[in-house]
């Protein structure tokens, strides 16, 4: 379904829902302490004032980001963090910075130019 | 204009820019509003940016082609998803095929732009957020395809000033 969101033409609405589950303390939660080693989905329900299903949500949502991978352990799911992916995120991250320093030195320099010009 | 803050969140594939500019907030707005402005900061030095169209209400389009040095273009796209002038927009953009048109699956990133007033200027603030690291390694590999070429050329320039 998230990446169904994508490939259309993404609807307002779903637009505004996507930027609120992106800035979900719970799921940044989630990363980080999966990041330390694994955790059953169980265990890390038991960590949140929610229901378990509210948090197997949150851990779904993270695994089609392809921030977390899921694996099946006897009777147990374990969540863990995939480092790689973060690590990539993160090199990904620093390139946008570059394009959006680039883009407003440009701003700063078309408004240093209009000076004058508008007043 | 200085750039103030930068907040880079792997974790949930999000970033946000703040910068400052030494101008009032309803200029930093023309820069977005005003297609001819647009297209002097959107690309790369070396890819300046033609906006073909440029809709500029909620729910409208914009199409636009970038030119290489060698004449090559690059076609992207943006849709508005809120304006409230001259305080806030949020768009989706990304990239089309070569001759522009749509590509199916192709992912799309949001940004959120914030301008505000300060006492001696104004503050623009953007948050970008990409669906899956999937889509924002294809988002910011293509850009970055063609900001490198840029930087490659700037280096060429610096070893023929230093021969």
């Amino acid at each position: 379904m998230y990446n169904q969101m994508v490939v259309d033409t993404l609807p307002d609405e779903e637009i505004d829902l996507l930027f609120h589950a992106l800035a979900d303390t719970t799921r940044r939660d989630i990363v980080k302490r999966a990041m330390a080693g694994e955790h059953s989905v169980s265990g890390l329900a038991r960590g949140y004032a929610m229901s378990f299903a509210a948090v197997q949500k949150h851990i779904a949502v993270l695994e089609r980001a392809g921030l977390v991978t899921k694996t099946q352990r006897g009777r147990e799911r374990l969540v863990r963090t995939d480092i790689a992916a973060i690590d990539q995120a993160s090199r990904l991250l620093d390139q946008f910075e570059e394009l959006w320093r680039r883009r407003v030195d440009k701003m700063g320099e078309i408004l240093a130019l209009e000076t004058g010009a508008d007043t | 204009m200085t750039v103030t803050a930068i907040h880079k969140d792997p974790e949930n594939l999000t970033m946000s820019f703040t910068a400052e500019f030494d101008a009032t907030p309803e200029r930093v707005w023309k820069l977005w509003e005003d297609p001819r402005l647009f297209e002097k900061w959107w690309g790369p030095p070396e890819y300046p940016a033609t906006v073909v169209t440029h809709e500029f209400i909620p729910g409208g389009n914009v199409r636009y082609y970038m030119t290489g040095p060698d004449g090559e273009q690059y076609h992207g796209w943006s849709r508005f998803i809120a304006i409230d002038a001259p305080s806030s927009l949020e768009f989706g953009d990304g990239f089309l095929d070569d001759d522009g048109n749509e590509v199916e699956g192709m992912p799309t990133m949001t940004s959120r732009v914030d301008i505000t007033a300060t006492g001696s200027g104004t503050r623009m603030v953007i948050t970008t957020t990409f669906p899956t690291l999937d889509a924002m390694n294809q988002l910011i590999e293509m850009g970055a395809e063609e900001g490198m070429k840029g930087s490659l050329g700037q280096v060429d320039d610096l070893l023929a000033t230093m021969a």
